[in-house]
C-alpha cells in the first residue's frame, strides 16, 4: 500500500523521475560501435505515459521534454519539441488501439512512431546542417522496437506500484 | 535564445554530473586496486618520458631567446606565449552526426565563446556553446568544422575540414604541385584569429594525387586523442588579444 499515491492525479513526481531516468539514459556516452543505435529513451517513455495516462500526459509535456532534449543534443532549440509533440499527439489518437495490441504489435507501431520522429529530427537538422549523409540515424527505432516489451513491463509495474493514475 | 538555452542547460546540469558520476567512480576504483607491479612499471615510464621531455626543454629556453631577438632585428612582434587551464570532460553529444564534447568550466569560471581547447596531442577544438558551468566544445572533427592550418615544414597553409569520422580530417585546396607528404606535421596557423598559432594538428597520413582531379587529396589524422582524452586543455588569451579579436569581429559585416 502506498497512501502517499492514491488519490487520483497524484504521483507525477514518479512520471517526471521516469523522464529524468530517461534523459540521463539518453546522454550516456555509449561505445562507439553502438552509439548509433542508442534507443529514444524519452520518446518511448513518453509513449508509454501517454498511452497510459493521456488525460495527464499529452503534447504540453512532450514540447516541455523536447526543450529538455535539444539542449542535450545541442541541436537548434524547439526540434525536439516539435518531433516529440507530433508523436504525442500521433499517440494520443491511436491510444486506444495500441492498447489493445497484442506486444509484438505494439512494438512494430513504436517502430513506426520512433521512425517518424527521427526522420522528422533530422530532416529539420539538415536544414541548419547539423547532419550527415548516413541513413543509421534510423537505427534507433530498430532498437526503440526491441527494448518497447521490457520497458513497457518495466513502466507499467512503477505505474501500478505507485498507482498512478 | 542563446541565454535562455544557457539557463536550460543551467537546469540540466547537475544530471549532466550525475551521468558522468560512474565513469568518475570506475576511475577511482580502478586507482584503487591497481596492481603494485603495474604502478612501478608505469613509474619507470614516466620517469624515461619524462627525462626525454626535459632533455628537449633544456634547448627551449635558448631558442625562444634567440626567435624573441631575431623577431627584433626583423622589426617583429613578439610572439604571445599562452596560459592554459586544465579542465575536465564530463558528456559528450550524444547524437553520433555531432562531434561535440561538454566540459566542466562555464562563463562563469571565464570561458568564452571561440576559446581554443587541446589536449596532451594537439588541437581538439573550440568552445561553440556555453552556459554558467558548462559549455561545449566543437571538435575538429565535425562535419561543420574548418580549422586554418600549414605545414610546419615548409608553411604551406591550407585549411583542415572535418568530416564526421572521429579520426580523419582533410585538406582542402591542395594543389597537385604543392610540397606536401605522408607524415608531414600540420599545425594551426593562427590565422582567422580563433586559434593560437603553432600547436600540432594531425599529421598527413595520405597524398592522393590524382590527374582527373583538380586538386590532391591529402587525409591527415588528428594528434589529438579526439574520442579519448578526459583531461582537456583551455588557451587562455591574453587581454589584449582579446580586445582585438572583438575588434575584428565587430569591423566584419
Amino acid at each position: 500500500m502506498n497512501p502517499a499515491a492514491t488519490s487520483p492525479g497524484s504521483g507525477g513526481f514518479i512520471i517526471m523521475a521516469t523522464f529524468l531516468v530517461g534523459l540521463m539514459l539518453s546522454q550516456i556516452p555509449l561505445p562507439y560501435v553502438i552509439e548509433w543505435g542508442r534507443p529514444e529513451w524519452v520518446a518511448l517513455i513518453l509513449i508509454y505515459w501517454v498511452m497510459a495516462l493521456p488525460h495527464r500526459i499529452g503534447m504540453g509535456s512532450a514540447f516541455f521534454l523536447g526543450l529538455l532534449l535539444d539542449v542535450i543534443k545541442g541541436s537548434v532549440l524547439g526540434l525536439n519539441a516539435l518531433s516529440l509533440t507530433i508523436i504525442a499527439f500521433v499517440t494520443l489518437v491511436l491510444h486506444r488501439r495500441l492498447r489493445m495490441y497484442p506486444r509484438i504489435q505494439q512494438s512494430m507501431m513504436i517502430m513506426v512512431l520512433i521512425g517518424i520522429n527521427q526522420l522528422l529530427f533530422h530532416w529539420m537538422q539538415a536544414f541548419t546542417g547539423y547532419t550527415g549523409d548516413s541513413l543509421m540515424f534510423l537505427l534507433p527505432c530498430l532498437a526503440s522496437g526491441i527494448i518497447w516489451p521490457w520497458l513497457f513491463v518495466v513502466l507499467r509495474g512503477i505505474r501500478r506500484f505507485f498507482r498512478i493514475r | 535564445m542563446q541565454e535562455g538555452r544557457a539557463f536550460i542547460s543551467l537546469l540540466l546540469t547537475p544530471l549532466q554530473w550525475f551521468v558522468d558520476v560512474p565513469s568518475r567512480v570506475a576511475g577511482e576504483v580502478s586507482d584503487l586496486v591497481v596492481d603494485r607491479r603495474l604502478l612501478i612499471k608505469e613509474n619507470a615510464m614516466l620517469k624515461t618520458e619524462n627525462l626525454e621531455l626535459a632533455h628537449q626543454v633544456q634547448q627551449i629556453d635558448s631558442l625562444v631567446q634567440e626567435n624573441s631577438q631575431l623577431r627584433q632585428l626583423l622589426q617583429g612582434r613578439k610572439r604571445v606565449l599562452h596560459d592554459v587551464e586544465l579542465v575536465e570532460l564530463i558528456g559528450v553529444n550524444p547524437d553520433p552526426f555531432q562531434h561535440q564534447v561538454i566540459i566542466n568550466r562555464g562563463s562563469e569560471n571565464g570561458v568564452f565563446i571561440g576559446q581554443s581547447v587541446l589536449d596532451a596531442g594537439g588541437v581538439m577544438g573550440q568552445v561553440t556553446e556555453m552556459s554558467h558551468y558548462t559549455s561545449r566544445v566543437l571538435l575538429i572533427t565535425d562535419a561543420r568544422h574548418a580549422l586554418p592550418v600549414e605545414v610546419n615544414r615548409n608553411g604551406f597553409r591550407s585549411i583542415a575540414l572535418g568530416k564526421g569520422q572521429v579520426d580523419e580530417l582533410e585538406l582542402e585546396h591542395v594543389p597537385d604541385t604543392a610540397d606536401i607528404q605522408v607524415g608531414d606535421l600540420i599545425v594551426t596557423s593562427g590565422l582567422g584569429g580563433r586559434f593560437p598559432r603553432g600547436y600540432p594538428v594531425a599529421k598527413v597520413s595520405e597524398v592522393m594525387r590524382d590527374p582527373g582531379r583538380p586538386f590532391a587529396r591529402v587525409r591527415i589524422k588528428p594528434t589529438a586523442l579526439l574520442d579519448k582524452s578526459r583531461h582537456l586543455l583551455l588557451v587562455k588569451m591574453p587581454q589584449q588579444v582579446l580586445q582585438l579579436n572583438a575588434e575584428v569581429a565587430e569591423a566584419r559585416p
